[in-house]
């Protein structure tokens, strides 16, 4: 399984990366980690005529915290999201989604970016950029754009970018809340697959234990889905079991998913209502154990 | 149409390898063609199995993912790069011989750069450390039980060295 | 010379570390695709998309064009060049070939060969060849394909039936009408395989001065270079297999007929060396590794007191395109069809048909797993219509110790075992009175919980006399291997094997039983492999066949050497063999131990000294040693009663499961197998192939499939959709050991190559249906994914 021949540069920099595919357009693609996209090639399912390596742009790879906001370049790697302590303290629900995702040598290499833009309907930091309402910034030659991540994924595999468009970074919104719980977990047939059906959670509790803040999703196929409405009507709620038991319940009647191999659509609206109910208890009762 | 080749060139086991490679050369198929270091082993080609897990400036990665180019300047390690310098097998490669981790062997040495990798990190890993840091490692011939044996000998043969 | 209980040896039983180890830690290892020729070509392959297509018209223009591009090889040419390959039943009108010859039938099947000068110039090519296919009727379902109107994937052989047979062992109908109750259910075991992770590969160069094709190959499979020539109208010794390429893996599968001579062609035709590697597409989807696809439906009659008195199996099984090996694999479980049980008769009807999927070929067992697993469904039904204990329901029904050797009904005696003692050990190892307390406990607490148990038969020893049992025609009755034991002038041992090894350390084997008859230390012995043109005959590591008769060659030629140097000291001293004490390679006279030669004086005597020899005896020092399977070399009844397998190995898996309720995902927790395969050779050897074996069968039981669309494509061809278990699926894995010896081998050794993977799947079922039984629910399928449980639990909670 040996790749179509392609040609390739290296870009030091976003801005070169942004000239190159203004360049190359659609024949060009951009490479990472190369953990989802090089099997694609292998299998000769993508044919990119030119890939532009951006593992060596030192300003798609930098962290920065604002007292509102978490910014991580695309080209940021995931084994570095998992160890980065400052990180697990602020953005606890993505080194949650890592857990799930591939092994260590997956790791070792996969970006933040890649994993986003590749936009595998079952992928966990998909959905975690889903769930925190992230913003996905996109760079070309003419300027910056700005696209919700809840609005970025389009069909399996299919995400709002065009041909000359780089995801320069990704901007999360920072939880000051001090009682704050979160949590990913998915059914996949084995640990590192991808999911049958993942959901993530986090909220966010006053000191009386009232939800003041929620944010939920599920990916089920096609997409991964930020359950706004439903989340939104968990605040102000104590977040009982009860409660939780009618948003996981809402969660399955609202998610429309595939059938595939692996799975039915039952078995996944099913699951999608499990998982929901699971991550809203665990992040329940880690924002509870806090002070 | 001829494709154009490129200069590449990798440290390998800390010593340079060049050559000139088409873009499309993965690095596994550098390393066992070009280098002739035909013991990082080709399964699936597409990033499942582990067969062909190197080190990559000391981290493992799959070596069928990357491509040869995206290499160059780095530096890359395999099994046969891991035995100690006078060529005598490590502590790990003799706890494999020891515990019998392996039978056919194709797995052996992605399985072996993934456990180095490990106790580089962690001396003293329990079994579920070993179990995750080779989830990434497919093996048909072991059950992998005489595997996790042999990468908790290896610790505690490593930590008695310290 | 046999010991029991593997007491008494010196090497033979204890710890040894595999002398193949070092080079494969090293990175060291010698695989098909580490072998680089001067000038060698590549193959890629271009595979029909269509289940069933007659190929119109090929045009590779295009494909010729792309750079690198050395030939592009059709079936057209290819079929007319070469002979069929061998169908191991009588259907010489199901012709297969290494490439489509005229019709594609399968999706996957190989139609065109490219030839280049790197295998990724010969994949662009390979894009490149235009096929035209006119797409005919298919059928994918095997229960349809013995319909009138099913579309016939030989339309020259007439049907889609390949075998059948009903064969009746014993007083089937009285034993059922006498019985008090029956019962009767179906058992799916779904296509899977064990899926090594090197795939096959084969580099053929043809020696035009020498008139010999030089084969190397990761091959596993009897008469391989035999095969291979003929279908290439070659003499045998125009082929020289060279068995000292390491294999990776093969459980079974790498039979690789097909791709030595499509290769072999190649190279004789173009002069150049070519090698074929598969990549993991061809290797999934048209390498012809698929293993037993088979529906059982059984019926039991059995007393209230849960004794079984008889059984009804048909069993039907879907080699897909193609046979060449797959259906005798309906054959083999006849010598061990009722299981570890005093059942006293048997109908037994395999049936094996043709569709348009992927051919198999055979499979670490041989078919023996999926008959266990129907088997231990069997009773553990019986068990739960009765009310009893599944543990108490196998104690009344196993063979009693006392009762060895046993006869079953199909004609097949079990030399020795053991199995009650074997099963006690079982579970006192797994703590099983705690574990059902641990069981009903989760229970209690809500939980979907389950202990599944296995008694198991492996069959072992390779005597493949389901070959002239399935085919009349055949008439073949030698199942024989060979070691040629040689000391050299420096006095170094070295033992020569005759055939490939993947992974079973059949180098470290040799060394320890040549070591343990001429007492010398097995680190010490060389062994090599001889290639095709000089190697003895040899049948190759199938059917757990090789710690018995390579084993036994071995010590049967070390034997032959330590007669002669005992002979050799005897004429020295002038008196008889009986009065020469042989020690650690020295010999002495009996009670006057200054006269003595040593090992290095002895080697001296042999090599150089040829008036010192006594009369009659060969110069040098080596032997020979030849043999036949035991208890082989018979034809069967015309009832289809045979001696199959000279010796049974026996394993009682124990296994504990709880399962989510709400997703349906089984989690294994404890996992500890019984096991007696007689004397243990090596036992970390064993120990591995055990570990290895529960492995394969917890992926048979839980992952693996090869599932197939209705349109006949095969949706599993990766390994993103063809999953096999981690590190993190395999639980730990604990084995505890009996012993009982065989009294038919040198050392009382039996074979335990499929070790595990032939009770592993029948145990894994037993627990998740215990752990559904609350619920009223069963699933009889395998594989049982999340989904496939959280179905049985959604049915049964409303």
């Amino acid at each position: 399984m040996k790749a179509a021949p392609f040609e390739f540069a290296r870009a030091a920099s976003l801005a070169e990366a942004c000239a190159l595919l203004a360049r190359h357009g659609a024949d060009a693609k951009l490479i990472a980690g190369g953990q989802s996209l090089v099997p694609m090639m292998a299998m000769r399912l993508a044919r990119p005529a030119f890939l532009i390596d951006i593992n060596g742009a030192a300003d798609m790879q930098g962290i920065e915290f604002s007292a509102e906001t978490i910014t991580l370049g695309a080209a940021v790697r995931q084994r570095q999201i998992e160890r980065d302590a400052s990180l697990a303290a602020r953005l606890p629900l993505l080194g949650k989604a890592l857990r799930w995702v591939g092994h260590a040598q997956t790791r070792n290499r996969g970006t933040l970016g890649g994993s986003i833009v590749h936009a595998d309907p079952s992928a966990e930091l998909p959905l975690a950029a889903c769930v925190l309402d992230a913003t996905l910034l996109l760079r070309d030659t003419a300027g910056e754009t700005e696209v919700p991540a809840r609005e970025f994924m389009l069909a399996p595999m299919v995400v709002a970018i065009t041909p000359d468009q780089c995801l320069a970074a990704v901007r999360f919104p920072a939880w000051t809340e001090a009682r704050t719980g979160c949590a990913f977990d998915e059914v996949s047939l084995r640990q590192g697959d991808f999911a049958i059906v993942g959901a993530a959670a986090q909220i966010a509790l006053d000191a009386g234990g009232k939800c003041v803040r929620a944010a939920l999703g599920t990916s089920s196929a096609p997409i991964p889905q930020a359950h706004a409405e439903i989340a939104q009507r968990l605040v102000g709620t104590s977040l009982d079991d009860a409660v939780i038991a009618d948003a996981a319940a809402d969660v399955a009647r609202a998610v429309e998913p595939d059938a595939d191999l692996h799975a039915s659509a039952e078995y996944r609206r099913h699951l999608a209502g499990v998982l929901a109910k699971r991550v809203l208890m665990a992040a329940r009762d880690e924002a509870r154990g806090r002070r | 149409m001829t494709e154009k080749k490129h200069a590449v060139a990798i440290e390998v086991n800390g010593m340079a390898f060049q050559a000139e490679v088409p873009a499309r050369l993965t690095l596994v198929d550098f390393l066992r063609d070009e280098a002739r270091l035909t013991g990082t082993h080709v399964g699936c080609e597409h990033g499942i199995c582990g067969a062909c897990s190197v080190l990559f400036d000391s981290l493992p990665v799959r070596a069928c993912l990357m491509f040869a180019w995206q290499a160059h300047g780095h530096k890359v390690t395999t099994v046969e790069g891991l035995a100690n310098p006078d060529g005598s097998p490590s502590p790990l490669q003799d706890s494999f011989c020891e515990t019998h981790a392996l039978q056919c062997g194709y797995c052996t040495p992605g399985m072996i750069v993934a456990a180095h990798a490990l106790l580089e990190e962690n001396r003293s890993p329990s079994e579920a450390d070993v179990r995750e840091a080779i989830a990434g490692n497919l093996c048909r011939c072991t059950g992998y039980q005489q595997i996790v044996d042999a990468v908790q000998l290896a610790a505690r043969r490593l930590g008695e060295t310290r | 010379m046999s010991a029991a209980a593997g007491t008494g040896f010196r090497y033979i039983g204890k710890k040894r570390r595999a002398k193949e180890h070092p080079r494969f830690t090293a990175g060291h290892g010698r695989f098909v695709a580490d072998i680089a020729l001067p000038q060698m070509k590549h193959v890629a392959l271009v595979t029909s998309p269509y289940a069933c297509a007659r190929i119109a018209r090929i045009d590779a223009a295009k494909a010729h064009a792309v750079r690198g591009c050395i030939y592009v090889l059709t079936g057209k040419e290819l079929c007319a060049a070469v002979d069929p390959l061998l169908v191991g039943v009588d259907a010489p009108l199901v012709k297969r070939f290494p490439l489509a010859n005229g019709v594609a039938r399968y999706a996957g099947e190989w139609v065109v060969a490219v030839v280049a000068d790197s295998r990724a110039a010969a994949e662009d090519a390979a894009e490149k060849v235009e096929i035209e296919y006119q797409p005919l009727p298919y059928n994918v379902d095997p229960e349809k394909a013995l319909d009138a109107a099913a579309p016939l994937v030989h339309p020259e052989h007439g049907s889609n039936l390949l075998y059948q047979r009903e064969f009746v062992w014993g007083p089937v109908a009285e034993d059922f009408a006498r019985a008090a109750q029956r019962l009767s259910f179906r058992a799916r075991w779904h296509r899977s395989a064990t899926v090594p992770i090197e795939t096959f590969g084969v580099l053929a160069k043809w020696d035009a001065g020498r008139g010999i094709l030089d084969v190397w190959a990761s091959i596993q499979m009897p008469k391989f270079p035999d095969q291979t020539a003929r279908a290439l109208r070659l003499p045998g010794s125009a082929v020289r297999v060279h068995f000292d390429v390491d294999v990776g893996g093969s459980y079974g599968v790498k039979r690789g007929i097909k791709h030595a001579v499509l290769v072999g062609y190649l190279a004789k035709k173009l002069g150049f060396p070519v090698r074929l590697i598969e990549d993991r597409l061809e290797n999934m989807r048209g390498g012809d590794m698929h293993g037993p696809d088979r529906i059982f439906d059984l019926e039991v009659a059995f007393d209230a007191d849960a004794t079984i008195r008889s059984l009804k199996i048909r069993a039907l099984d879907d080699v897909g395109a193609y046979a060449g090996r797959a259906p005798l694999q309906l054959g083999k479980p006849v010598g061990a069809i009722v299981g570890p049980y005093r059942i006293g008769s048997v109908a037994y009807e395999p049936i094996c048909v043709l569709t348009n999927k992927t051919a198999q070929e055979a499979v670490r067992g041989f078919g023996q797993s999926p008959t266990n697993f129907a088997l231990e469904t069997a009773l553990d039904r019986v068990a739960r219509h009765l009310g009893l204990d599944r543990v108490e329901v196998r104690r009344r029904n196993l063979i009693r110790k006392h009762e060895f050797p046993y006869l079953i009904p199909s004609g097949t005696t079990y030399d020795s075992g053991d199995y009650h003692a074997v099963l006690d050990k079982a579970l006192a190892a797994a703590g099983y009175a705690e574990l059902v307390a641990t069981r009903d406990a989760a229970r209690a607490a809500g939980k979907l919980a389950g202990i599944g148990i296995s008694t198991c038969l492996e069959p072992s020893g390779g005597n493949s006399a389901f070959e002239p049992l399935f085919n009349p025609k055949n008439e073949t009755t030698t199942w024989m291997d060979s070691c040629l034991v040689r000391v050299d002038l420096s006095g170094s041992i070295t033992g020569v094997m005759n055939t490939s090894s993947a992974g079973q350390a059949h180098e470290t084997l040799v060394a320890t039983c040549v070591g343990e008859i001429l007492e010398r230390d097995p680190a010490s012995i060389r062994v090599v492999r001889a290639d095709s043109l000089v190697a003895l005959p040899s049948n190759s590591p199938v059917g757990s066949r090789m710690a018995i008769m390579l084993g036994g060659a071995a010590a049967g030629a070390a034997r032959k050497v330590r007669a002669r140097l005992i002979a050799i000291a005897a004429h020295q001293f002038e008196c008889s063999v009986e009065d020469i004490e042989y020690r650690d390679g020295d010999a002495s006279l009996k009670g006057a131990p200054s006269r003595r030669l040593s090992w290095d004086q002895l080697v001296e005597i042999a090599h150089r000294k040829f008036h010192l020899l006594p009369p009659g005896i060969e110069p040098g020092l080596q032997e020979k040693f030849v043999w036949q399977v035991p208890t082989g070399g018979m034809l069967p009844t015309p009832e289809g009663r045979i001696q199959m397998y000279p010796c049974t190995s026996f394993e009682a898996h124990l296994v504990y499961v709880e399962i989510d309720r709400d997703t349906g995902r089984p989690s294994l927790q404890r996992y500890v197998c019984g096991h007696d395969c007689g004397v243990m050779i090596n036992p970390d050897v064993v120990h591995g192939m055990t570990y290895g074996g529960i492995a394969h069968g917890i992926g048979a039981a839980l992952y693996e499939r090869f599932a197939y669309s209705d349109t006949g494509q095969l949706q599993s061809q990766t390994f993103m959709d063809y999953l096999m278990p981690s590190a993190i699926e395999v639980p730990a894995l604990r084995i505890v050991d009996h012993c009982t010896p065989s009294p038919l081998t040198t050392f009382g050794q039996k074979g335990s190559g499929e070790a595990g993977y032939l009770g592993a799947p029948a145990a894994i079922a037993s627990a998740v249906n215990d752990a559904l039984a609350p619920l009223g629910a069963a699933i009889d399928e395998l594989p049982m994914t999340p989904h496939d449980i959280w179905k049985q639990i959604k049915k049964k909670l409303r």
